[in-house]
């Protein structure tokens, strides 16, 4: 099985501060800490997993600045044989689709079975990258993978659908599959490993390289344009209960008390 | 005229929510831009189904196929990229959920129309629809408008639009002969699959403690679980600790877990992404301990407490195991 793991170096934004930049289009990003994205982690372990028992290969590649070679380093450290970084001035501001097609250019001629990618980033959360890079190949995607079995021909997987419940599809080879979180357990990678894998071959490819034209890219190539960014207006906010520790406990308490629940 | 389609969303024989969030929105949008409504309706058997959806739009597209009858992405795409060339609608509504993420991004591709995704409003300013989307986890919002195009796709968010009560439209029901000539060569749908009930049923708990990551480790979990036991409730969970394996799927709230109503639900450490607090937000009482005052849960919540949970909830478990032994 030859894989194709697509992977974004993205903010980690759950526990920091967030303002929005000058530009009003962009978040200050100086103080944040940029990690693979969560749902790509789980793609690459995919990858690496079905590498361990089927054989094959695996090549991890971004679209990203190059700090995102942090990213790609961690995923060749993880068990992955090549990466490829696409970066170009022209490349920025692009939105999903003009990023499907950035990628796309880059993977047509790749030998590959399956390529892998996150159910969706967590900075602009599109949900949609693959799937569009699926249609740009021609082949079929199945998104929001819980389970892979490989076999001949095509892939069995499961869907994941809402409340629980799951859908089981075939999909033919080679296909495009979107993995959910909790389809494995990412397995973990030292610094040690991380530097061991600077052997490996990290290519570096822009625009011309890709015989893309400006316009394609960035916001000219894209379906959305960015009017403003702004932290969201409070409709309805909880009343913080404030003060150390037993006093805000015994604030809870009171609550519950009143409403008979201890 | 100019028309705006919605997709009705359906499963095992019922309507998903969602498909009347985006018949009330495309409702208000159609009013605004003088467009009709139209609902489509695509699936096997579906007659019965079509007459309620006429209560809610102008008219009800019905394609009858055995090969609809449960959702696959192709054949969808295939009868959808027909109806929407055909008909070259302005807007076309798809719900963000499991069938709309599998659908819209390549069907929009193959029609090369804009789409814009999981969408929490959608207007239109001269004919052309801005959209208002969450980034970064819910804690920035933004204002995006597509590029200017004859037909648009916007997906939805489920359960963001509140459905009101309206005069039935007595909607005509059309119904158009599958386009679906040959097979669907590259997907099969094979079965759906529900994974076992477990031993703890949260949705008939009264009172539910809900762990989120912040918990950090495993090793970390006693801290909930007597928290929970001191008040005599259940704990629940937000999704990445069902990933990590420390509590089992059927404790996990949200989307694509279960959703829960107690008297009390208690979020310690859980950011409040949407997927999470549509599963919990019409819960009686919520309380949320997370040491980001940003935390997007905190708009849900009735009572919040801005501090470290390792601080707060051990003094916390024991206030309630006092209250107790003094009362009783
Ligand atoms: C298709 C799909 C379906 C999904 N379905 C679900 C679902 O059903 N349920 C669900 O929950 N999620 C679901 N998710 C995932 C969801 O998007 C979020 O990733 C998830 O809810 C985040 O969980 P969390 O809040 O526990 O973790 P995080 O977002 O990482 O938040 C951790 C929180 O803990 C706080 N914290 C950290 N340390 C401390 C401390 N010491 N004291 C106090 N607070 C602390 C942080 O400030 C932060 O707010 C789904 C996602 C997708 C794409
Ligand atoms: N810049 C990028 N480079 C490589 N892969 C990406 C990039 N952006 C998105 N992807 C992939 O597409 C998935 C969905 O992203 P999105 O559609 O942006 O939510 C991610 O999980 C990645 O696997």
């Amino acid at each position: 099985m030859d894989t194709i793991v697509c992977v974004k170096h993205v903010p980690e934004t759950a526990e920091a501060e967030i303002a929005v930049d000058s530009s009003g289009k962009g978040i200050k990003t100086e103080d944040l800490v940029f990690d693979i994205n969560e749902w790509d982690d789980y793609a690459i372990e995919e990858a690496v997993l079905m590498k361990e028992k089927l054989g094959g290969s695996v090549t991890v590649i971004t679209m990203g600045p190059e700090d995102a070679d942090k990213t790609l380093r961690k995923c060749l450290a993880k068990g992955a044989d090549k990466a490829i970084r696409l970066t170009d001035k022209a490349f920025e501001r692009s939105d999903a689709y003009a990023t499907a097609k950035i990628l796309h250019k880059a993977i047509k001629d790749l030998p590959f079975n399956l390529i892998l990618t996150g159910t969706q980033a967590s900075d602009d959360g599109y949900a949609q990258v693959g799937v569009i890079l699926a249609e740009l190949l021609g082949i079929p995607h199945a998104t929001m993978v819980k389970k892979i079995e490989s076999k001949e021909e095509f892939v069995r997987v499961n869907r994941e659908l809402e409340g629980g419940l799951e859908q089981v599809m075939e999909v033919k080879l080679p296909a495009m599959l979107a993995v959910q979180t909790g389809i494995n357990e990412p397995r973990y990678v030292s610094i040690m490993g991380i530097r061991k894998a600077r052997e490996k071959e990290l290519k570096v490819l822009g625009l011309g390289d890709l015989g893309l034209k400006e316009e394609e890219v960035g916001e000219s190539g894209s379906w959305i344009t960015m009017e403003e960014m702004f932290i969201p207006p409070v409709e309805k906010e909880a009343e913080i209960l404030t003060g150390g520790p037993d006093e805000i406990a015994a604030k809870i308490v009171e609550t519950l008390k009143a409403r008979g629940l201890v | 005229m100019t028309e705006i389609l919605v997709l009705a969303e359906h499963r095992r024989g019922e309507f998903r929510d969602v498909t009347f969030e985006m018949l009330t929105k495309g409702r208000e949008l159609s009013q605004k831009i003088d467009a009709d409504l139209t609902a489509v309706l695509l699936g096997h058997n579906v007659k019965e189904f079509a007459k309620k959806l006429a209560d809610h739009a102008k008219k009800v597209l019905t394609v009858d196929d055995a090969r609809l009858e449960d959702f696959n992405a192709e054949a969808y795409q295939k009868v959808l990229s027909h109806l929407i060339s055909e008909r070259k609608p302005l807007l076309t509504l798809i719900g963000h959920t499991s069938f709309g993420v599998d659908l819209a991004p390549s069907l929009a591709t193959e029609l090369n129309v804009p789409l814009a995704t999981d969408c929490i409003n959608v207007d239109f300013e001269e004919k052309k629809p801005i959209v208002v989307r969450q980034v970064y986890g819910g804690k920035v919002n933004v204002k995006a408008s597509l590029h200017t195009s004859e037909s648009y796709i916007v997906t939805l968010r489920p359960a963001t639009f509140e459905v009101q009560e309206v005069e039935p439209l007595g909607g005509e029901i059309i119904e158009i002969p599958s386009p679906l000539k040959e097979d669907i060569p590259y997907k099969k749908f094979v079965e759906y699959y529900e994974p076992p009930a477990g031993e703890v049923d949260i949705t008939a708990a009264n009172i539910l403690v809900s762990v989120g990551r912040g918990i950090k480790d495993t090793e970390n979990m006693p801290i909930v679980e007597k928290l929970a036991g001191a008040l005599g409730g259940a704990l629940a969970c937000s999704r990445p600790i069902v990933d990590k394996g420390w509590l089992p799927s059927d404790r996990q709230v949200g989307t694509s877990g279960k959703t829960v109503k107690p008297k009390l639900y208690l979020a310690v450490g859980i950011s409040g992404a949407f997927q999470h607090v549509s599963g919990m937000k019409n819960s009686d009482l919520i309380i949320a301990i997370n040491k980001d005052s940003k935390a997007p849960i905190f708009r849900a919540a009735d009572y919040g407490v801005v501090e470290d949970l390792f601080k707060v909830v051990p003094t916390l478990t024991n206030k309630i195991l006092e209250e107790k032994k003094s009362s009783s």
